[in-house]
């Protein structure tokens, strides 16, 4: 039990820190981790659990906390949830006094520019494991790709697709 | 030139007690649904006028600019600004707890019914939407860069993408050796 903390908490503080481009550039190293790594849950489960996480209010990333409770109780979610929020306040916090200082230097601009196109691929990255993990029959696939297309053209609030998708699910099965 | 959405600095309200901040953000946490960054700004900017437009956007830069969620780091660095560290604290509990809370429900939901067919159901189609978000979201931010040409971006992208989505090489080495050359690349052709 100590140790599956321990493994928690050395996993999410690295991926509080690494987390450049806001949190679902670093799904697919949980993704990694939790499933292929420690064998924690199914590809199928950290599919579901993150869809869990969207579906609630919040930040974008309650699949942290969910993924904290399922593996190891309510001691699991409190570990997780300090060691992904922990390091990356810190740094905020940090960073705060010197932000006036460097904002307007060239070189932050360079090192944004730079991070952006590994942000395209992380997320991109994280769209194609989580598909490739929930999009089991040709019905779900038909959901995910209606809502991927629903999603990127129209300004359908995101939460009345996470509803019809799992409606369409829930009734779509004969 | 005073107006409501675009307060200026006489307009601002005296700087938010450690107990505003975490009700602020409790209130925050609980109504926002599928990105909470409008929402963020209307609660910070326009409803309880504790910064000025420009000084939040300033703000979210920095955000950006770090790693950790925008939200998160945003209630962190806000709080911080006001009230110090335990403002910082209190702002961020505020902003994670209710979602905590009912995120844990629902896992609980998940797992007592998870053997139920229509709970499965609900569940799969409930995951399989969550995944075209993140299609869409990845086609929103990867559009503008076919857009406009920008095949050195284009190139990085895809490598990042195909070492972690494909290699499944660890995030740290991709990262490691992707991002100081990318950053590399761009700092060359602004030369």
């Amino acid at each position: 039990m100590i140790q599956t903390l321990i493994a928690l908490a050395l996993i999410f503080s690295q991926l509080s820190v690494l987390a450049f481009g806001g949190g679902n550039t670093i799904l697919p190293e949980m993704q990694r981790q939790v499933v292929e790594v420690h064998g924690w849950m199914s590809a199928a489960d950290f599919s579901a659990l993150f869809a869990l996480g969207q579906a609630a209010p919040g930040p974008n990333l309650m699949v942290v906390t969910l993924v904290g409770w399922h593996v190891a109780g309510w001691a699991g979610m409190l570990v997780t949830t300090i060691a992904k929020f922990g390091p990356s306040s810190l740094i905020t916090i940090a960073a705060l006094g010197l932000w006036e200082r460097f904002k307007d230097r060239p070189w932050r601009g360079v090192i944004q520019a730079g991070i952006f196109p590994m942000t395209v691929g992380l997320v991109a990255a994280s769209a194609a494991l989580i598909t490739e993990a929930s999009a089991h029959t040709w019905l779900l696939g038909a959901i995910t790709a209606a809502v991927a297309a629903l999603g990127s053209f129209t300004r359908i609030h995101p939460l009345w697709l996470l509803f019809a998708g799992s409606m369409v699910g829930l009734f779509g099965i004969a | 030139m005073k107006s409501a959405a675009f307060p200026v600095e006489a307009d601002l309200r005296p700087p938010p007690t450690c107990g505003q901040l975490f009700s602020g953000f409790l209130m925050l946490g609980l109504t926002a649904f599928g990105g909470a960054l409008p929402l963020a700004r209307r609660m910070v900017v326009e409803k309880h006028r504790w910064l000025s437009g420009p000084e939040f956007t300033d703000l979210l830069g920095l955000c950006q600019f770090l790693p950790g969620g925008n939200i998160i780091n945003l209630s962190v660095a806000l709080g911080m600004k006001f009230r110090g560290p335990r403002g910082a604290l209190a702002a961020l509990l505020g902003l994670i707890l209710a979602p905590s809370a009912i995120v844990v429900m629902l896992g609980m939901v998940y797992d007592r019914f998870q053997n139920d067919p229509h709970v499965q159901h609900l569940f799969a189609g409930l995951a399989a939407a969550a995944a075209g978000l993140l299609i869409s979201m990845a086609v929103k931010i990867g559009l503008p860069v076919l857009q406009r040409r920008d095949w050195l971006s284009g190139v990085v992208a895809l490598a990042c993408f195909v070492a972690i989505a494909v290699l499944r090489v660890p995030l740290l080495p991709t990262m490691a050796v992707l991002t100081p050359l990318s950053i590399l690349l761009v700092w060359r052709r602004r030369q």
